[in-house]
This record gives structure tokens, sequence and C-alpha cells, in this order.
């Protein structure tokens, strides 16, 4: 029995041992230039296996891959085409420079086009009737409408990321402060806010807060503000009652010997707040605040429910119009990944900076 | 310089301790005093209500004839005349020596950049780690920490510095290094109230010695008499049991 004890706890040992060769030897596995080849080699085959099978699968429900469509939903080159706006005649057609000034009077006025060459088929006299093109040539390259989209959702991101955060630090500065209607105050945004979800708190600030204040703005004379503007303050609002929580976290976990010999040396409450405690916060709240803004971006697409044109909703419209589904959508996701992605980059990147002092 | 008037103090959390029961103390300019007891004595307490870090719930203290626990009283300024040194160092880790030194200068003494430099430096110099002014107090060793503590507290030209057991979480090596930096400030006239378990500093420097148990000022003198006669037995019992 004795001797049976031993031997377990041996071959615990020796389990144990096994554990922390495989350990080291993963590590040596991957010095090892072959067998790293072999591991990414692994890695993409199973890759092309799962996106080769989504394929094969679209392929057997007849859905034709149609990629080569997609490149102008970013950038495409407009056709302009010119109509007459009334009847009349062409007066004059002369040469300026490489292109031709038409002259036209019509019942609605005379009007001078440019065009170029070989783009018109008039000569002086000609009669217009209204709706008739006088001309029609390619313009310049324009944003396609996911570009647009992209930008617009990049945009608001990136607003509602400053203003989440000066909100989060406000009201995190609050939660922790002894005043007790601060205090409460912080505390009843973040129940409240963190209480409901975000697409309702968007429709309440577009349909409510946006519907009550434009029509102020209407009767003092002032323009209203786009439905940008109020989907800015439903994501500023929103991620600013997560980020108090992660700032109050983060002061809290600052030794209170700080603030003490802050302090103790005669500096008020705020000038400690911000040259002692804020400073050593940010490096504890800087991770999951990349997580809240990354969450940001992504969330940003339930604005399309109030009519803004970002990326999502660009995408909706341009599926309704070249009914590429698929590609479209996975696009879209592509886009989101890639600002996401580049973000937490950053931060890790900011991360590593702050963590060599 | 500081009148304490019978100040009274309980601690309810986590149970209910009488830290400070009817003590009244002076403390005047240029006095180098040394606060000593067992631990949980109330010594602590007392030197941090003398800056207000604490609040007495009854009594009075007066430094310079301002009633510090008057709400009117500003006590950021008070402050800014009384320099504290902590057990634990408490460095600002996110600045290098020299911004811990410099920052108070610059936000309660509102010091012009070259000022502030000068002074930085010389008191560096005087503690003994100018070399050190770019470091950051992560790669400091607890002596070093500790003695930029004191040049920080200095940087203000305090009239009086408060010192909350500054060696009791040094490696036996470095005591010494930091309390020569403090015998010389003594030396120089500076009126300080020192927390300490230091018996040879106490013994050295010390023009009063307090002794403290269980919130109450026990026995006070000059540290001849204070280790030579000891008058009250709990007093006696003490010394014994640390000397």
């Amino acid at each position: 029995m004795n001797q049976g004890r031993q031997k377990t706890s041996s071959a615990g040992l020796f389990s144990k041992a096994i554990n922390m060769e495989q350990n080291i030897s993963n590590i040596k596995r991957l010095s090892n230039p072959i067998a790293y080849i072999l591991s990414v080699c692994g890695f993409l085959v199973l890759l092309f296996m799962v996106i080769g099978s989504v394929y094969y699968a679209t392929v057997a429900v007849d859905y034709q891959w149609r990629w080569f469509k997609v490149p102008k939903y970013f950038m495409y080159k407009s056709t302009i085409t010119l109509y007459a706006e009334g009847y009349g005649e062409i007066d004059t057609i002369a040469a300026n420079k490489d292109k031709y000034d038409i002259t036209v009077t019509t019942d609605a006025g005379e009007r001078t086009y440019t065009v170029p060459e070989g783009t018109f088929d008039w000569i002086e006299g000609d009669m217009v009737a209204p709706g008739d093109i006088i001309a029609s040539y390619e313009g310049g390259w324009q944003p396609g409408i996911l570009a647009k989209g992209l930008w617009v959702t990049l945009k608001i991101s990136f607003i509602a990321t400053i203003f989440g955060i000066l909100l989060g630090i406000i009201g995190g500065v609050a939660r922790v402060s002894n005043t007790p209607v601060l205090k409460w105050s912080a505390m009843a945004y973040v129940e409240v806010i963190r209480g409901s979800p975000l697409l309702v708190q968007i429709m309440i600030f577009y349909f409510v807060l946006g519907t009550t204040m434009n029509k102020i703005l209407m009767m003092n004379g002032i323009p209203k503000l786009d439905a940008e503007w109020y989907g800015i303050m439903a994501l500023s609002v929103f991620t600013g009652a997560y980020v108090v929580e992660i700032v109050r976290a983060g002061i809290e976990a600052i030794h209170p010997g700080q603030v003490e010999a802050a302090r103790s040396s005669g500096m008020t409450y705020f000038q400690c707040m911000f040259h002692i405690i804020l400073p050593q916060a940010l490096k504890t709240i800087l991770p999951p605040l990349a997580g809240q803004f990354i969450n940001l971006i992504k969330d940003s697409s339930l604005l399309g429910m109030i009519s803004i044109r970002e990326l999502t909703k660009a995408t909706r419209e341009g599926i309704t119009t070249s009914l590429q589904t698929f590609e479209l959508w996975i696009l879209c996701a592509i886009l989101y990944l890639l600002m996401t992605f580049t973000l937490s980059m950053c931060v890790q990147y900011l991360e590593r900076r702050t963590a060599t002092k | 310089m500081i009148d304490v008037i019978s100040i009274y103090k309980t601690f309810y959390v986590p149970h209910e301790v009488k830290a400070l029961v009817d003590v009244s103390n002076k403390i005047e300019a240029g006095e180098v005093v040394v606060v000593i007891g067992p631990s949980g004595s109330g010594k602590s307490t007392f030197l941090r209500c003398l800056n207000r870090l604490e609040t007495a719930e009854r009594g009075q203290i007066l430094v310079d004839g301002v009633d510090i626990f008057d709400p009117k009283t500003n006590i950021n300024t008070v402050r800014a005349e009384m320099g504290m040194v902590f057990q634990s160092f408490n460095l600002y880790p996110h600045l290098t020596v020299q911004g811990n030194v410099g920052l108070a200068q610059k936000l309660v003494r509102k010091r012009p950049k070259k000022e502030r430099e000068e002074k930085t430096r010389m008191l560096l110099e005087k503690v003994g780690i100018s070399a050190k002014a770019k470091a950051w107090p992560s790669n400091l060793s607890g002596g070093q920490q500790q003695r930029v503590a004191i040049a920080r507290a200095l940087a203000m030209d305090p009239k009086i510095m408060l010192f909350d057991e500054p060696t009791s979480a040094l490696d036996p090596e470095m005591i010494g290094e930091v309390l020569e930096v403090m015998k010389t400030f003594a030396k120089e006239g500076m009126t300080m109230v020192c927390v300490t378990h230091e018996m040879g500093f106490a013994r050295e420097v010390a023009d009063r010695v307090i002794f403290m148990d269980e919130g109450m000022v026990v026995e006070e003198g000059t540290p001849e008499k204070f280790y030579k006669n000891p008058t009250h037995d709990r007093t006696k019992l003490f010394l014994k049991q640390i000397l």
C-alpha cells in the first residue's frame, strides 16, 4: 500500500514533468524552421477548408459570385448627362481649348454648357425641347456608397469616442467624489443607461429628444440638427456610462497613499485627481477602454435605424440595387473588422509604451 | 507652533478602537519630537491628525494659531507648510525623481520652472541622489525612494516635517542612509515630529520623546530622562521589550 502511494505520487510528478516538457517543447518546436512552416501550412489548410466549404455550399445553391462588381461601391466614374431646360434652339457651338462651349437659348433663358468633344450631336440652329439630352459624358471618380458609409461610420465613432471619454472621466470623477449630489447623479446615469437597450436609446434620442430639440431650434430661427448628431449623442451617452465604471475602477485601484502624499503636500482635490490619480489610472483603464470603443464602432451599425447612412445601412442600400447580397455583407464585416483591428493594434502599442515606465 | 488641545479619535471600522483619548501637546518651533509606542497605540493617528489626514472628533489643533479642524480653514495652505514622509514612500510612479520633487512646487507654490529645477537639484544633492534625478521611482532601492520622498517634502520649504515610521519598510542596511539624511536636517534646526522605532535616532537627535499607549500619552520627556529613568511601569515594560 505504501508502495502504491509512492507510485501514484511519482506518476503525478512524472505527468507534471511531461507537461512542462510539452510546454517547453512547444516553444522548441516553433523555433525549428521546418516545424514552423508546417504549422503555418496546417493553419492555412484549415482556413482554406472552412472558406472552401462555405464557397462550395453557396455554389451548390446556385449563387452567382460577382466580386468584380464590388469595386464600384467604393469608387465609380460618374456619368454626367445635361438636359435642355425648355423649348428653344442651339445658338452657337464654339471651340474652347480642347472642349466646346454650347450656348442654348430656351424659354427658360440662355445657358452655356462646356462639354468634351464628341459627346454631343448638334449643329448651330437645331431646335431643342425640354428633356433633350444636350451632351452625355464621363465625369470624374466619385466615392461609392460603401466608401461614404465607411467614412460616416469612422466620423461618428471618432466623435462619439471623444465625447464618451469626456463624459466617462467627468462621471467617473463624480462617482468617486464625496459630494452626494455628484455621486448619486453619476450612479443614476450609469444605472439608467446600462439598464436599457442601445437601440431603444437611439430611438429616444432621435424621435423624442430630436423632435423636441429641433422644434425648439426652429422656433428660435436656428437651423435644426442632423440625425447624425442625435446618433452621436446617443452613442456617446451610452458609451460614457460604461466608461464611468471603467474610470471608477481605475481610480479605486490607485493606492490611497498616493492621494495622501499629494494632499499632504497641499495639492487640492482636483490637482491631485488630474496630476496624480488619473495619469496612473490611465494605465489600468486602457485595455477595458479599448474594448469599449471597439464596441462603439460595432454599435454604430444600429444608427441605420434613424436613417443615418453608415456602413451597415450603406451595405443594405447597395444590396437593394445590386442584389450582390453575399459579397456586400461579407465585405461589410471585413470593413468593421479592419476598423476594430486597427484600433486594438493602436491600443496595444500604447499599452506597451506606458508599460515601460 | 503646533498646539494640540485634548483631541479624541475613535475608529469604528473594522471594530471600535479608541485611537486617541484626550491627547494634548505643544510642539515648539525648532523642536525634534519623537513619538514611540507599541503598534496600535495611536501614534500614527496622532501624527496624521496634525495635517488633517485624519480628523479628530473632539478637540482642537492650532497650527500657528489656525484651527485646522475649522471647516473655514483652507487646509491646503496649512498643509503646504507641513511636509510629510510616509512609511511606504508613496512616490508618484508615473513621474521621474525630478518630477516627483518638482510637482507640488509647480502646482502649490507656483514656482517658475528655473527656480523649481534649481531647488530640485539642490535638494537631491543634499539627500545624496543627484545622479538619479531622471530615474523612475521603480528603479530605485527603498532607501533611495525614501530619500527622494524626504526631498519632495522639503521642496515646499515646510516649517515642520512629519515622519510616519520612515524606516519601517526598509531593509536593515538602508535604514542608516535615511536616518543620516534626517539627522542632517534635524541639526539644521528643522522642526520635526517623527513616529519611529529607531531608538538610536531618538536618543541622538530628539529634544523630546513622547511615549503613547492605548491612545494616551503615557510619558514624555528628554531622551536621557526617558531612557534612563522612565517613571511609568508601562514605559519600563516597553523599553525592556525593545531594547
